[in-house]
């Protein structure tokens, strides 16, 4: 399993991705491989505010469905749309397939893992 | 846990493997959805080893099963096969079971992995003509082959004519270099193709040997998985989910194998004549790409009005796709519903449940 070293890491399989004040979050690797060929992505709505741990969306697979939690706090500016015709993008690419992104982010509480503190638990 | 003789082939093959009625089963080798379309488009190997296989013989032997089983066994000819409930006393399904007739006087029942000791317990508990009954589900090894090139696989592994037998007939011969299989027009996937059983012993080879004589016809192995979505594209029930010892078969939609008026009666007709079940068995698509999934309810008007059996999203129609249980009021084709898919109301519109049909 892939886990890239420059990424940061969720306990419920997500990867984030800081930048200033934005951060981009996506599957892991592990998370698109246990869940199998995705076939439906959910993406949230541009412009909502989330609070670190709220369900922002949904991934489906033909056999399973995942909801994808909000690691941090704050505002989706943006959906990766290209997910609605092509899910399985996430599988082929987990870390080049994002699938939203927050701005205006609040860090405080946040436990996100390094790439070892991640892959250690797997 | 038990492994089938090609076991190793599928950890050889990098498959996935999960625990299923006992068995160490591949679940899925490259992936559902090209597995699935595979199938539909040309030919797949799939092991069904797990499958339980009861034997039946003795002068009565048609009688036995004609009381234990709701289809027309007495006019099952030999050399042919037939679908059929196994019911109990309450009109309550206890499996759903393929019956082939070897001779007069000799049957092979093809029972579900997960039933194998409870139909073999219900057979000997149940029998009034004092057949022998035997449990041979670890004699015999079972692959199907299934999609439209599937006989061509199946004819080029055997010195005998099978091109001209038809669903659902099948012959005693020789497959593969293995004599004494039984090589039967029938299937699971809504394909054509073929169920074959073979002695188990010594038959590990047979896995490579039909892949090697299927390669003209890019034929690939084929997991768990796949066989579980083609069998819903078919509208095919799966025993746990569509069907229990509760359903009536005839709610499940299974009239066409359910004899109720037959010389002699089955176990169970009187319950079934009785029963006044207020929901049936429908097809469901559902609007917009989220699955509905089983045990999740169904909704019209406000009201709770069934309850999701299997759903997926089919690989092959393209649609999210289900089987449930709702009251005949909203049975009817085209009635409009809702599934609560996870708290959120989805629109879905009552369709026949074979969603999809060989052309």
């Amino acid at each position: 399993m892939k886990t890239p070293s420059d990424l940061q890491y969720t306990s419920h399989d997500e990867w984030v991705r800081r930048e200033g004040a934005k951060a981009t979050i996506g599957i892991t690797d592990y998370a698109q491989d246990a869940l199998g060929e995705l076939v439906h992505v959910e993406l949230p709505a541009v412009g909502k505010r989330v609070n670190r741990g709220d369900v922002v969306c949904e991934v489906e697979s033909v056999k399973a469905v995942a909801e994808v939690y909000a690691p941090i706090s704050g505002v989706i500016c943006a959906v990766n749309s290209a997910l609605s015709n092509d899910a399985a993008a996430l599988n082929r690419d987990p870390y080049g397939s994002w699938i939203y992104q927050l701005d205006s982010v609040d860090d405080a509480g946040a436990e996100l893992l390094s790439a070892d503190a991640y892959s250690a638990r797997h | 846990m038990q492994r089938t003789p090609f076991h190793a082939a599928h950890v050889a093959a990098g498959a996935r493997m999960v625990p299923f009625a006992g068995f160490d089963m591949p679940v899925v080798y490259t992936g559902i959805t090209g597995e699935h379309n595979q199938v539909r488009n040309s030919v797949g190997l799939f092991d069904v080893s797990h499958m339980g296989e009861i034997r039946v013989r003795g002068p009565r032997a048609a009688e036995t099963l004609s009381w234990l089983l709701s289809n027309a066994v007495r006019r099952l000819e030999v050399g042919r096969a037939q679908y059929n409930a196994l019911c109990n006393a309450t009109g309550g399904v206890v499996d759903d079971v393929y019956a082939y007739r070897v001779a007069e006087d000799d049957f092979l029942v093809c029972v579900n992995a997960s039933n194998r000791a409870k139909d073999f317990a219900w057979f000997k508990e149940n029998d009034r003509f004092d057949s022998s009954i035997v449990d041979e589900g670890d004699a015999w090894a079972q692959v199907a082959i299934q999609g439209p090139r599937a006989v061509d696989v199946v004819a080029s592994l055997m010195s005998t004519d099978i091109r001209s037998i038809e669903r659902p007939q099948f012959v005693h011969g020789t497959f593969a270099g293995r004599n004494g299989c039984f090589i039967a027009r029938t299937g699971y996937t809504g394909e054509d193709g073929f169920e074959i059983f073979l002695p188990v012993a010594g038959c590990e080879s047979v896995w490579e040997q039909i892949l090697e004589a299927g390669k003209p016809f890019g034929i690939l192995p084929i997991g768990l998985g796949a066989r579980d979505t083609l069998r819903l594209e078919a509208g095919n029930c799966l025993y746990g989910h569509e069907l229990s010892d509760d359903t009536n078969p005839l709610a499940a939609g299974l009239g066409w194998i359910v004899k109720l008026g037959k010389p002699g009666g089955f176990l169970g007709a009187d319950a079934i004549a009785a029963r006044k079940d207020p929901r049936r068995l429908v097809g469901l698509e559902i609007e917009g790409g989220r699955i509905a999934r089983e045990q999740m309810a169904v909704h019209a008007d406000g009201q709770a009005i069934g309850l999701v059996t299997s759903g997926t999203l089919g690989p092959f129609v393209g649609k999210a796709i289900a089987l449930a249980y709702v009251d005949l009021a909203h049975a009817e084709l085209g009635s409009r519903v809702e599934v609560d898919i996870r708290g959120r109301a989805t629109p879905a519109v009552v369709v026949p449940s074979t969603f999809y049909r060989r052309r």
